[in-house]
C-alpha cells in the first residue's frame, strides 16, 4: 500500500487573529485529524499560523481556466462600479 | 487556455497555474526538475542526520534537528508541486528509488566531521540560495509560491552554518585545522552544485526561454563565489584555489573552475555516497510501510464506523 491511496488535503492558515485563513499549500493524509497535525508539522514550523484548515481537495469545485473569459468577463465594461469612474469637482474633500 | 495564450503569458512574464494548456515539455521538464528537487531536499537529510546524534552541544543539536525537519519539509512543500502537474509523488519515489531520477550530487559526498556540518550550512546551502532565489520567480505558480517558503528558510541553514565554523576558527588550532579541512573538501563539489558550465549545459537555453530557469548556470556560479570569498575572510580561512584574483575592473573574483568530470562521474552514480544514500532512503520507505498501511487501516474502520 502506498500513500497513492491517502487522500489530498488543501490546507489553509490563518496567520493571526483579525485575518482570514489563505490558501499555502496542499498534503497526503488518510483522514482529517491526520490532515491536521500533518499541515501543522509541514506549514506552521515557525508560528506561522493560530488556526488551520484543512479541506479534502476532491470537495473543491473550482472554475475552469478555459472558460475564464466568459465567467469573468461580464464585470470588464462595468468601470463604474469603481469609485475612481467619478469625475468630481476640484475642492470637494470627503468623498 | 490554448498554447498561445501560454506562450503570451510567458512572454509578459506572467504566471502559468496548474489547470492552464502548456506544451508538454513545459510539463515534463519541470516534473523533472521539481521532481529532482524534492529528492534532494529528503536525500540531504541524511548527511546532516548522520551528525544529530553527536552534535557538540544541546543548542546543536535542537538546531540541526530543526535543519533537518526543514528538509523535509522542503521535500514535501516540492512533492505538492510537482502533484499539480499530474504526477503522483509515490510514482516520483519509485523513480527515486529505481535510481531513475536523480538528486543533487553534493549528497553524495560523506560528512567526515563536525566542521563538515558548518561547511554543508555555509556553502552548500549558500549555493542551494543562490540557485533557487531566482526559481522563486520562475513562470510555473506552485514551483514558485514553495520556492519562497523554502528560500526563507534556507537562511537560517546558511547562518548556522557559518556560525559553526566561525566558532571552529576561533577556538583551537586543531578546530581552525578542522574547519580548513572541511573547507577544502567542499569548495569544489559546491562549485560543481550549479551544473555544468554553459556551453555544456543541456537544458539551459529552452528553460529560460520559458521562464523556468532566470540565469545561467555559469552566471550563478560567479555570483556564489563573489559573494562567498569575503565570507572566508571573515573566518580566516583559505579557500584552496591559487587562481583566485580580484579583477578590479569587472569587480568580480577570476576563480577556477572545478573539475567536471568528477561532477559526471557523481552523477553516474560514481560518488563516494550514492550507493549508501539510495540504500538508506529504500529501506527507510520500506521500513515505514507498516506506518502507513496502519494509518490507512485506522482511518477505513473510522470511516466504516461513522457510516
Amino acid at each position: 500500500m502506498s500513500t497513492k491511496d491517502w487522500p489530498l488535503w488543501e490546507v489553509f492558515v490563518r496567520s493571526r487573529r483579525g485575518l482570514s485563513h489563505g490558501h499555502v499549500g496542499s498534503l497526503h493524509a488518510p483522514d482529517a485529524q491526520m490532515a491536521l497535525r500533518n499541515a501543522r508539522d509541514v506549514y506552521t514550523r515557525r508560528q506561522e499560523g493560530v488556526s488551520i484548515w484543512v479541506v479534502p481537495a476532491s470537495a473543491i469545485t473550482a472554475s475552469s481556466p478555459d472558460e475564464k473569459d466568459e465567467f469573468f468577463d461580464p464585470a470588464g465594461d462595468k468601470i463604474y462600479r469603481h469609485p475612481t469612474f467619478y469625475e468630481i469637482p476640484e475642492g470637494v474633500e470627503h468623498l | 487556455m490554448s498554447t498561445d495564450v501560454f506562450q503570451a503569458t510567458i512572454d509578459a512574464d506572467g504566471r502559468i497555474e496548474p489547470r492552464d494548456a502548456m506544451p508538454d515539455g513545459y510539463r515534463k521538464t519541470l516534473i523533472r526538475q521539481i521532481a529532482q528537487h524534492a529528492h534532494s531536499e529528503i536525500i540531504g537529510m541524511q548527511p546532516e542526520g548522520n551528525w544529530i546524534s553527536r552534535a557538540p552541544s544541546l543548542r546543536r543539536k535542537a538546531i540541526l534537528m530543526a535543519k533537518v525537519q526543514d528538509e523535509a519539509g522542503h521535500g514535501l512543500y516540492l512533492y505538492a508541486a510537482a502533484e499539480t502537474l499530474g504526477v503522483d509523488r509515490s510514482e516520483l519515489l519509485d523513480l527515486l528509488h529505481a535510481g531513475r531520477q536523480k538528486y543533487s550530487s553534493i549528497f553524495n559526498y560523506p560528512t567526515l566531521t563536525w566542521a563538515d556540518i558548518g561547511a554543508i550550512g555555509w556553502l552548500v546551502d549558500g549555493a542551494a540560495i543562490v540557485n533557487q532565489v531566482p526559481l522563486c520567480r520562475c513562470s510555473y505558480g506552485p514551483y514558485a509560491r514553495a520556492m519562497v517558503r523554502i528560500c526563507k528558510e534556507e537562511s537560517f541553514h546558511q547562518r548556522q552554518g557559518f556560525e559553526i565554523l566561525h566558532k571552529l576558527c576561533n577556538g583551537t588550532d586543531a578546530q581552525l585545522a578542522m574547519a580548513q579541512d572541511a573547507l577544502d573538501r567542499w569548495w569544489w563539489p559546491s562549485l560543481m552544485m550549479f551544473g555544468p558550465p554553459d556551453t555544456e549545459s543541456t537544458h539551459s537555453e529552452q528553460s529560460m526561454a520559458w521562464g523556468i530557469k532566470r540565469h545561467s548556470n555559469d552566471e550563478l556560479r560567479q555570483r556564489f563565489v563573489n559573494m562567498t570569498v569575503p565570507q572566508a575572510e571573515v573566518l580566516g580561512l583559505r579557500i584552496p584555489d591559487d587562481g583566485l584574483r580580484y579583477d578590479e575592473e569587472s569587480g568580480r573574483w577570476s576563480f577556477t573552475q572545478p573539475d567536471f568530470t568528477e561532477l559526471y562521474e557523481v552523477v553516474k552514480g560514481n560518488g563516494p555516497c550514492n550507493a549508501e544514500r539510495l540504500a538508506n532512503r529504500v529501506k527507510a520507505h520500506e521500513d515505514g510501510a507498516w506506518v502507513r498501511e496502519a494509518a490507512q487501516a485506522y482511518a477505513a474502520k473510522k470511516a466504516e464506523a461513522a457510516a
